[in-house]
């Protein structure tokens, strides 16, 4: 029963992974740039919602109608100012300059906050310890309930939002060919950046869970990125039901690996990530492979 | 007036005949360092060239063969911990930092097998994720202590002086070494090779240019640079702690000498160790202001002058120093002109 309580704790901590990747995988699919300052920029929401329940006393869930529609616009304002300048000097560039980016948010959180670890939990009441009793051994934590719901709630919502507006036909084009969604009177750069500002609003509400189940700290965001990265890869970059599925399995390989040491809950994460590129990178060619050679008789 | 008689491709000139010698003058001087500078000095150009280790192989990396990795942490604090780990087992200490590196060098070819597979983003924070994974392998070692880590006990067989000048003279050595290599590298098939990957893959890939192999040797050789500098930054340092070594504080560094100095050129990452290590002289006391700094100048730098400091000087002088490339000059009525921006890097 143990062993059961540890899978379903891994599902619901997958739902976590799944929200934060899920900003991640979308910018991916949709403008090809991998946020390296994806975490931090989660943690930067994480602080702006722990200042507002801190000195104003307003609830985290109430700060997100401010913070939600602030990270939104800090999106657009980078995607205007760095993803799109980086993304026309090649592969190479957007690495270097979100990386760079990343180093001046965690640096600058550390200078305004220090490094006391901090967390939303006292503010949201008894969300952050109640639980449903399943059995003896299994309980169902609220607060993991509410982030698994809206993780699903949030894929889902994203993914009708692509296949069945204008918007998201109009995304889904311009990630398609930017050149050419031009001609027929899409403006690609003004798509991209309600994309990037998409995925900055789902970015707020990812750190808000973030800091409501756990601690963090300044430089917290470089393990965010990690995570959402390992959940994004392993459910198949730039598919977001895939994303779900990633970040389930990766919470269930941490969940299973710290039962077993204190290190497994890494170690798991990303031994599981490993093998998971593994699979994708040699079986996946294999598949391809196979198809070909069945495809096309000798 | 035909083609053949008015251009004129060469790869020596006058100036970087001058900057061969000089910089063979600085080695020979550098090499009897311990003899002439005070002791404060040989410990601080140890670190310098540790530096320039890092820079000129993060740079064969990214900067020649367009992969940009996060995770180089991984090979430096690896190099770190199979010194301390072999010294330990009774190797001396000085082969150790060596050894360290090919063991760590070995260990990079099969990964390449997976990594080198990965595209741009997913390179880059898939050796992140090696780099944490490798961290987490070194703490399971009980010798290390888990994050409190160890020392490299073994030193204090030396005498302290003696000490000082060895260190220097391996940190000297591996840079001096790395530094040919590199060049000779560069000026080689496989410096056309990654060149021509960095630019198009699959256009190098259609002529015939061996991608993986290329790709694979400067992997490997980035890695055991990257493990030698760690090696030789825990023999200056003596401490091991796994969270110092596997930081990607380290990678934010490399980005930052490679970047600013100048990505893709020979000259730059030298010239950007230099100038790292004067502003971390300078305004490395300001802490978290400093860190700052560095991030927004490889954000800026990548933005607008991705080329950094010597690409610029190249595109607007034509200067090579220590040429890996060739440069295309007209003469006759062109003479004055030399080569055209677009004929930079030509390799």
């Amino acid at each position: 029963m143990i062993f059961i309580n540890q899978i379903v704790q891994g599902v619901l901590l997958g739902g976590y992974y799944a929200l934060i990747a899920c900003g991640l995988s979308f910018m991916f699919s949709v403008m090809r740039i991998i946020n390296l300052a994806h975490g931090s920029l989660a943690i930067l929401a994480a602080y702006a919602l722990f200042v507002l329940a801190d000195r104003y006393d307003v609830s985290p869930f109430l700060g997100l109608v401010a913070v939600v529609p602030a990270m939104a616009l800090i999106g657009a304002g980078l995607q205007r100012a760095v993803l799109e300048r980086s993304a026309r000097g090649g592969l190479l560039v957007p690495v270097l300059s979100t990386f760079g980016l990343s180093i001046v948010i965690d640096n600058l959180l550390f200078q305004q906050f220090g490094a006391d670890t901090r967390s939303l939990a006292p503010y949201i009441g008894d969300l952050s310890y109640d639980s449903w009793s399943i059995t003896d051994d299994i309980a169902i934590g609220k607060l993991a309930a509410l982030t698994m719901a809206t993780a699903v709630a949030l894929l889902g919502g994203i993914q009708l939002f692509l296949n069945h507006t204008q918007l998201g036909r109009m995304i889904r084009a311009t990630a398609e060919d930017s050149d050419t969604v031009g001609l027929v009177g899409v403006n690609a750069r003004r798509v991209n950046a309600l994309a990037a500002a998409i995925a900055m609003a789902t970015v707020a509400i990812s750190g808000a869970f973030l800091a409501m189940r756990a601690t963090f700290d300044p430089y917290a965001g470089a393990l965010q990125l990690i995570f959402a990265f390992e959940a994004a890869v392993i459910g198949g970059a730039g598919s977001l039901w895939g994303t779900l599925f990633g970040g389930i399995v990766l919470g269930v390989a941490q969940s299973l690996g710290a039962s077993v040491s204190p290190q497994g809950f890494f170690l798991a994460g990303h031994g599981t990530f490993l093998v998971a590129l593994f699979l994708r990178l040699y079986i996946g060619d294999f598949g391809q492979r196979l198809r070909r050679f069945v495809g096309k008789p000798a | 007036m035909s083609a053949r008689s008015t251009i004129v491709i060469e790869r020596w000139t006058r100036e970087s005949r001058v900057a061969l010698a000089v910089a063979a003058l600085a080695a020979v001087l550098l090499a009897f360092g311990p003899a002439w500078l005070s002791a404060n000095s040989v410990d601080r150009l140890t670190t310098l060239f540790i530096y320039v280790i890092l820079a000129v192989m993060w740079n064969a990396l990214v900067g020649y063969c367009g992969l940009v990795s996060i995770g180089q942490q991984a090979f430096f604090g690896l190099g770190a911990y199979f010194a301390v780990r072999l010294a330990d087992s009774g190797v001396s200490v000085y082969l150790s930092l060596f050894l360290a590196a090919i063991i760590v060098g070995a260990l990079s070819l099969p990964l390449s097998a997976l990594m080198l597979r990965l595209k741009g983003g997913e390179f880059a924070i898939g050796m992140w994720v090696v780099s944490e994974l490798a961290h987490l392998i070194v703490n399971l070692d009980t010798l290390i202590n888990g994050e409190t880590g160890t020392s490299l006990i073994a030193l204090n067989a030396y005498a302290t002086d003696l000490r000082r000048a060895l260190t220097y003279w391996c940190a000297f050595a591996a840079m001096a070494g790395l530094l040919a290599v590199v060049f000779f590298l560069l000026r080689g098939p496989i410096g056309a090779a990654i060149q021509a990957i960095r630019d198009n893959e699959q256009a190098a890939e259609s002529i015939g240019v061996r991608v993986t192999r290329a790709k694979r040797t400067i992997f490997v050789l980035a890695a055991f640079g990257a493990a030698l500098a760690g090696a030789l930054w825990v023999a200056t340092a003596v401490t091991f702690q796994p969270k110092t070594y596997f930081s990607p504080q380290w990678t934010a560094y490399m980005i930052f000498m490679a970047l600013v100095g100048g990505l893709g050129t020979f000259e730059g990452a030298i010239l950007g160790a230099v100038v790292f290590f004067a502003i971390e002289a300078w305004f490395g006391a300001f802490g978290v202001w400093y860190l700052v700094g560095l991030g927004a100048a490889a954000l800026v730098f990548a933005l607008a002058l991705p080329r950094g400091l010597w690409g610029w000087v190249e595109d607007k002088t034509a200067l090579r120093l220590l040429p890996v490339g060739y440069r295309v000059r007209f003469l006759g009525a062109h003479t004055a002109a030399n080569a055209p921006p677009s004929e930079r890097n030509t390799a």
